[in-house]
């Protein structure tokens, strides 16, 4: 029987950075050539490389930043409806990371030292623009928020960290990246 | 006690396992017991001058580094707790690395390096002590001194907090004041607690019914029954011979009674064909007295009432190994029988049956020394122990090599539970065959069962081996349980139609704890407190165990505080086969068995605190951006989360 067998249909892949520095997404694009090899068997969703604005029905999200405000979690309930496989890529989607680092300070005082009481200031205002997302009062892992199936730690993930995840993942196996991409010094 | 049960350890090289720092201890030191206040003043603490204060210390444990917890609870005994510059000295003295001095003290919970307050009070935190109401008492006590739980008041006199099972399971609610126990407290006791303690009254003109310790013994057997005179089962074992008595232990078919149910007779016969080597060979025996499975007393009592045939037992064992020297390692909750136990060895030093000759044989030589522990519960596991009686943190070692060819200071040793010792004194009174013929085939003997929670009589019952779960709850007077937790947290919980399962080695194997749960009790908040118990128990040494237990600990909260959902029961079971596989030791294999359990045998009383099917976030989201709205001035749909967001279109 060589009747061709119908190329399987293209998995739906989407990626958003929350509070993240998009460092994990500059690391995505390290995988380099093999982006092409990528793309023969994916589709981008919404996806800095798209510029698609919302979410719609995908098989995979892979998700960078932790959560610092309420616009990062209404994308991250988005992903969460509309992906299959909802992946945390990167310290701070898994941990919080860097931006968790102002959580032993009190958000309103941190607002009033910025906005109103620094030396220098005249007149100044927290802004309250209802276009601007409110910042909650800690940053969270996104794992606190909404179910996640997967995990990759690093920060970044290496290039070859997040292509052997994507390329386990695509081919129908359980990810595991082994020791020599989670070691990290 | 921890089960020795958990002997699976996975085999590889220990790294840290050294077998230095041998004992140069010419002279057995008395212990000074924790009890009342420190004796240093403030003015000295603050000068940072230490080297004088500890020299008396320092020399009269010989600057031993394996006799390092002695020397830091001492330590501490004078200046209250273990400032940094003291540490520094200690670890000149006793020429060990400082950070190696700072990490055993860290490790051990009744260890301070902070000051604690002159007056420390650590309520019992079992799950029996919170079904009398200890949780109530602690915040009482919290209310009338003026402090938060945890920290100490501003005045520096007194600091209230919890600490794991203290072992007064049948008379609680149970708590320590500076390391002492005390029993049966009331709103009452509480409250004139606070009195005392506001008016500084030193602990030696508190009442002594606050310090009553009851034996409560409600059923006797062989071993209970037993009352002969000291060293008559010494006597029995020497003139049976060291391979006499060994035919006689491998005839009882005596089993381990700490959990694991190793049979005793091949481990005794092990230790005596190892060889000893090195400069300072020798055989050890060892006493495991380190009770801290919660729910369990029964060596309490034993201890208490019984340590004339414990004695007899290690000699015993000391004379059939061959060894000179016997350790018995006590629980810190249970310093204050230390007084009574180093008399009673000063009796038996001076009747003949410790020291040099030994019963009068010429060439018998075998002591006993007592250890204090300083609240680690890991270390009930018998190479944790070892660590622990070498000076060290308690960690448990890897084996192979077994303590019996290689243990304390890497001699052949001989590591027994409390009851198995009484027992084997027995055996050499009256004969292996007599033994064998109690209990069941795989199960001889009796097993001394500690009997605690929604029960009429708590206390301690010994039963002859193959008693139904049913038998006992009817003569402890368990009206209506639900549940009985065996072996304590790291055991197995029996529901109501397993009642007829029998307490062996064959079927429900334990270490002797035995804790009823009414039918009005909830099931998932005694799985919760085992959570944390294990969560706050790991040793820290191995990520499985240190991460798995705490995560566990979380989940359990986030069902408690109705955010669960199934997500979290699947972690939970992730977690237990994770923990299964990948722990260093038993601790962590054993922390998620009562959760386990309960999952399935009471799984509605998880479920019914589940807030949905899917995911829930684990934090209030609306009320996190509460504080933004404050300072913004906002309160327009988006900036809330919840039913606004939903009438404005939004995403909640």
């Amino acid at each position: 029987m060589n009747a061709a067998v119908p190329a399987p249909r293209k998995l739906r892949l989407a990626t958003t950075s929350l509070a993240g520095c998009f460092g994990c997404h500059m690391s995505f694009l390290d995988i380099d050539e093999r982006l092409l090899d990528l793309v023969d068997l994916i589709e981008f969703d919404r996806s800095p490389l798209t510029d698609i604005k919302h979410c719609g029905p995908c098989d995979i999200g892979l998700i960078e930043g932790g959560l610092c405000n309420a616009e990062n979690i209404h994308v991250l309930r988005e992903f969460r409806r509309n992906c299959k496989v909802l992946i945390a890529m990167g310290a701070c989607a898994v941990n919080g990371g860097l931006p968790a680092q102002r959580n032993h300070i009190d958000l309103g005082q941190c607002l009033q030292e910025v906005y109103l009481t620094q030396p220098g200031l005249v007149g100044g205002q927290v802004p309250n623009d209802p276009e601007l997302p409110l910042p909650l009062d800690k940053v969270h892992p996104i794992h606190e928020v909404v179910r996640i199936d997967y995990f990759i730690p690093g920060c970044p993930p290496s290039g070859d960290a997040i292509w052997k995840f994507l390329t386990d993942l695509l081919k129908g196996r359980t990810p595991r990246l082994g020791h020599p991409l989670l070691h990290f010094d | 006690m921890i089960p020795a049960r958990w002997i699976s350890a996975p085999v590889g090289t220990s790294r840290w396992r050294t077998a230095g720092g041998a004992a140069k201890l010419k002279e057995k030191p008395a212990i000074a017991v924790v009890v009342g206040e420190p004796v240093v003043s403030e003015k000295i603490l603050a000068s940072g001058q230490f080297d004088e204060l500890l020299r008396p210390i320092l020399d009269r444990y010989c600057r031993d580094a394996g006799l390092l917890v002695e020397i830091l609870r001492e330590t501490q005994n004078v200046l209250g707790y273990l400032p940094a510059g003291a540490l520094t000295v200690i670890a000149k003295a006793v020429g060990t690395p400082r950070a190696r001095v700072e990490g055993v003290a860290g490790f051990y919970s009744f260890f301070h390096l902070e000051p604690v307050g002159r007056y420390r009070v650590l309520f019992s935190d079992n799950i029996t002590d919170r079904m009398l109401g200890s949780a109530e008492l602690l915040d009482r006590l919290c209310n009338k001194l003026w402090v938060e739980r945890g920290k100490v008041s501003e005045d520096g006199l007194v600091s209230v907090d919890t600490t794991s099972c203290t072992g007064m399971c049948d008379q609680g609610p149970a708590l320590l004041v500076n390391g002492r126990a005390m029993t049966r407290m009331s709103a009452e006791r509480i409250g004139r607690i606070g009195e005392l303690i506001r008016a500084q009254v030193p602990m030696s003109e508190w009442p002594n019914e606050y310090f009553l310790v009851e034996d409560n013994i409600r059923r006797r057997d062989t071993l209970l029954n037993s009352n002969w005179q000291e060293g008559e089962a010494l006597k029995a074992a020497i003139a049976r011979g060291a391979e006499g008595m060994l035919a006689e232990m491998k005839l009882s078919n005596l089993r381990g009674r700490g959990g694991a149910g190793f049979t005793t007779h091949i481990k005794w016969e092990s230790a005596r064909r190892a060889a000893v080597h090195g400069e300072r060979s020798a055989r050890y025996v060892v006493c495991n007295a380190d009770e801290g499975e919660p729910g369990t007393f029964k060596d309490r009592v034993l201890l208490t009432s019984y340590a004339d045939l414990l004695f007899d037992g290690m000699s015993v064992a000391g004379f059939t190994i061959g060894a000179t020297k016997g350790l018995l390692y006590l629980r810190g909750e249970y310093a204050y029988l230390l007084p009574q136990l180093e008399e009673n060895l000063r009796n038996r030093r001076a009747d003949g049956l410790l020291g040099n000759a030994v019963c009068g044989v010429a060439g018998l030589t075998f002591d006993i020394e007592i250890r204090l522990g300083a609240g680690a519960y890991v270390c009930g596991e018998e190479t944790a122990l070892l660590e622990s009686l070498e000076g060290k943190r308690g960690v448990p070692r890897i084996r192979p090599p077994f303590p019996v060819t290689a243990g304390y200071l890497g001699q052949p040793t001989v590591v027994n539970n409390v009851e198995t010792l009484c027992k084997a004194a027995l055996i050499a009174v009256k004969g292996g065959a007599w033994f064998a013929g109690l209990g069941t085939k795989q199960s001889t003997g009796t097993k001394l069962l500690s009997i605690s929670g929604d029960v009429e009589v708590p206390g301690i019952y010994e039963y002859p081996f193959g008693v139904s779960v049913e038998q006992v709850l009817n003569d402890c007077g368990a009206g209506n349980a639900q549940a009985v937790q065996i072996s304590g947290p790291s055991g197995i919980c029996l529901a109501t139609h397993e009642f007829s399962r029998r307490i062996a080695f064959e079927d429900v194997p334990t270490a002797g704890a035995f804790m009823v749960f009414g039918a009005h009790r909830d099931m998932f908040e005694v799985a919760r407190n085992f959570a944390h118990f294990f969560a706050h128990e790991s040793c820290g040494f191995c990520t499985p165990c240190r991460v798995g237990t705490s995560l566990v600990a979380n989940c359990m909260d986030k069902i408690g505080n109705g955010q669960g959902s199934p997500y979290e029961i699947n972690e939970i079971f992730k977690i237990h086969r994770l923990l299964h596989v990948a722990s260093h030791c038993g601790l962590g294999q054993a922390a998620c068995n009562a959760l386990f359990d309960t999952l399935h045998k009471f799984r509605p009383a998880y479920e019914r605190r589940l807030r949905s099917l899917d995911f829930e976030p684990a934090f209030d989201l609306d009320e996190a951006l509460a504080g933004a709205r404050r300072m913004t001035g906002r309160d327009d749909p988006g900036a809330h989360f919840g039913l606004a967001a939903r009438v404005s279109g939004g995403d909640a």
